[in-house]
């Protein structure tokens, strides 16, 4: 049970190449906006035609250039969960639902199916509403039913829990994570939400500039980003140009520092990052005086902006985030970082 | 007023009725397609299209009636074969009916154009991946999502196919009995003096018209009804 894509999409100046395979389990697109995420998923799904490439899930060729391949998409048993969700606005929730199991020409069964489906979906007494009047949370759980009754052997899921409010969107997660474990075929989520990479994926696959690279499973993937790009996905907000000099040692010209590494600095390495979470008042190694410049409150959290003492003037501040409860009296006049928590990275920019 | 409503021939207004409603069936398919069509083709051609088909809207009828003449007339080619078929335009209720959907068609063309560039793509791809067929998601679902912009289109085509004057008499002419229309007639009545005739199917014209109009509000009326509930 695997997907495998290998496609390139010309779209005026933009290009798309999009290079990976998933297993079973959730696998994620993450990317900031206009990356190229939704297209991948439509590309996948048959609804855009990619220029170059091929397209291949548990071994039925879905799309092949060179051959000539091009399912239709009613033939290919993708499944589409749209940001907008997409239900029919002419129709009640149980014929958008039957929409999802026209294959199934006994009738007796496909209400039998239908009765299954509303009843695992928390959807009955809205059998008989239009998609307008539905909550947003409802009208998701609609469209997710609508796509699995119809069995898909793929399922894309794109942004869909963008249209909903931070508290709803956290409930809805667990649920859907739910849903996922037992639907046991692959799925990729499309998102530009760290958080939400985080909780709902197995693997991620970072895409930036159109290019969408090899799934890394998700906690590795924070553990150590090691691009530019995924770094900045993965929410690390202190990145800065770095050159290595040693093996286990980076320079970083902006901050002043040199900062010593667990993990092997890399040859081609740019840049270094590290989370504001990471920095400690008593780590003793990558340990630097710093001057507090300013700091922000959050409901649990401090935001504290400092420089490094030999900081080159005009470069922007470090963050250090800090569970209020943690925060001294007296700032700190050093702060460590483990070598652990220090990232090297490559990619430009 | 009322010996002339019982010695009046109603042969126009049935011709009138039977040319607008024919006219405005073959409008609604051929706008609809062309409309679905057009949708799909690169800019470049969309333009170019686009022109060509709404041309009949501002050409003055009598222009189009002159067209369709050198198209269909008995000595020219297209319609010399017509005529060997058997089919004749010119001096015939039918002419009457390609004048109308002629001047018709862009009416509904380019409202339900409007109406399917108004539609929410991702409901068709969605239909799509869910394995349903292109044309259940056609009748199914775009056209039900995008009735209130055809509605319009084909009340106004009909309308418009009701009240055509310009090809309509360039191409059939005015023979009672045969090709006579309600708008041809009171033309036709007016010009021989009988003011009282015209006058009559003037009011019958009007009649017709308010009818129309109040349709076109019911159905709207139950339109935003069906929305809000």
């Amino acid at each position: 049970m695997s997907l495998s894509v290998d496609i390139e999409k010309r779209l005026g100046d933009f290009r798309l190449r999009a290079c990976f395979e998933c297993e079973s389990g959730v696998t994620g697109l993450l990317g900031p906006s206009g990356c190229g995420k939704s297209m991948t998923l439509k590309c996948i799904a048959g609804i855009e035609r990619p220029d170059r490439g091929r397209i291949e899930l548990d071994g039925r060729v879905l799309f092949d250039a060179e051959r000539r391949i091009d399912l239709k998409p009613q033939e290919r048993r993708v499944g589409y969960l749209f940001q907008n969700y997409a239900l029919f606005p002419n129709m009640t929730v149980r014929q958008n639902l039957a929409c999802g199991l026209h294959r199934e020409r006994d009738g007796a069964r496909r209400e039998a199916a239908l009765d299954e489906a509303l009843a695992m979906f928390q959807l009955r007494g809205l059998e008989r509403h239009r998609p307008c009047q539905l909550s947003g949370g409802q009208q998701q759980r609609v469209a997710l039913a609508r796509v699995l009754v119809n069995r898909p052997e793929l399922l894309l899921l794109d942004e869909p829990f963008s249209a909903l409010d931070a508290h709803l969107r956290l409930k809805l997660q667990i649920s859907m994570l739910g849903v996922l474990r037992n639907y046991a075929r692959p799925a990729l989520l499309v998102t530009h939400d760290r958080n939400e990479a985080y909780r709902m994926c197995d693997a991620i696959a970072v895409m930036s500039d159109g290019v969408a690279n090899q799934p890394v499973d998700t906690k590795a993937l924070f553990a150590n980003p090691g691009t530019v790009a995924a770094a900045a996905l993965t929410g690390c907000k202190n990145i800065t140009p770095a050159k290595r000099v040693g093996e286990n040692r980076l320079y970083a010209p902006e901050w002043g520092v040199t900062l010593q590494t667990s993990l092997p600095v890399p040859d081609d390495v740019t840049h270094v990052g590290i989370r504001a979470h990471y920095f400690g008042q008593k780590v003793e190694p990558n340990r630097f005086p710093v001057e507090f410049v300013g700091g922000m409150e959050e409901p649990f959290e401090w935001v504290l902006e400092f420089r490094y003492a030999g900081q080159q003037p005009g470069s922007p501040p470090l963050w250090w985030r800090i569970p209020k409860e943690k925060r001294p009296q007296q700032l700190p006049d050093a702060l460590g970082i483990a070598p652990v928590n220090v990232l090297p990275l490559r990619g430009k920019g | 007023m009322l010996s002339q409503l019982a010695t009046t021939d109603w042969f126009p207004l049935f011709n009138s009725l039977r040319i607008a409603a024919i006219a405005s069936v073959l409008v609604f398919f051929m706008g609809i397609g062309c409309a679905y069509w057009a949708a799909k083709l690169p800019r470049a051609i969309k333009g170019a299209l686009d022109v060509v088909l709404t041309l009949p809207l501002v050409l003055p009828p009598t222009v189009c009636g002159y067209l369709l003449l050198m198209l269909v007339g008995v000595r020219r080619p297209l319609g010399a074969l017509l005529d060997k078929a058997g089919i004749r335009f010119v001096m015939t209720w039918q002419g009457g009916v390609l004048a109308a959907v002629a001047v018709a068609f862009p009416l509904m063309y380019r409202t339900a154009r409007g109406a399917f560039q108004a539609f929410d793509e991702t409901l068709s791809w969605s239909g799509q991946t869910l394995g349903l067929s292109n044309a259940y998601i056609f009748w199914r679902i775009r056209m039900p999502a995008c009735k209130q912009g055809i509605l319009a289109g084909f009340v106004l085509a009909f309308a418009r196919a009701l009240g055509e004057y310009g090809a309509t008499s360039m191409l059939t002419g005015y023979t009672p009995g045969r090709t006579a229309t309600v708008s041809t007639t009171v033309y036709q009545l007016y010009r021989t003096g009988d003011d009282a005739g015209a006058l009559m199917w003037v009011l019958v014209n009007l009649a017709i018209s308010a009818v129309v109009l109040l349709a076109v509000n019911l159905l709207e009326g139950r339109q935003k009804r069906a929305v809000v509930r």
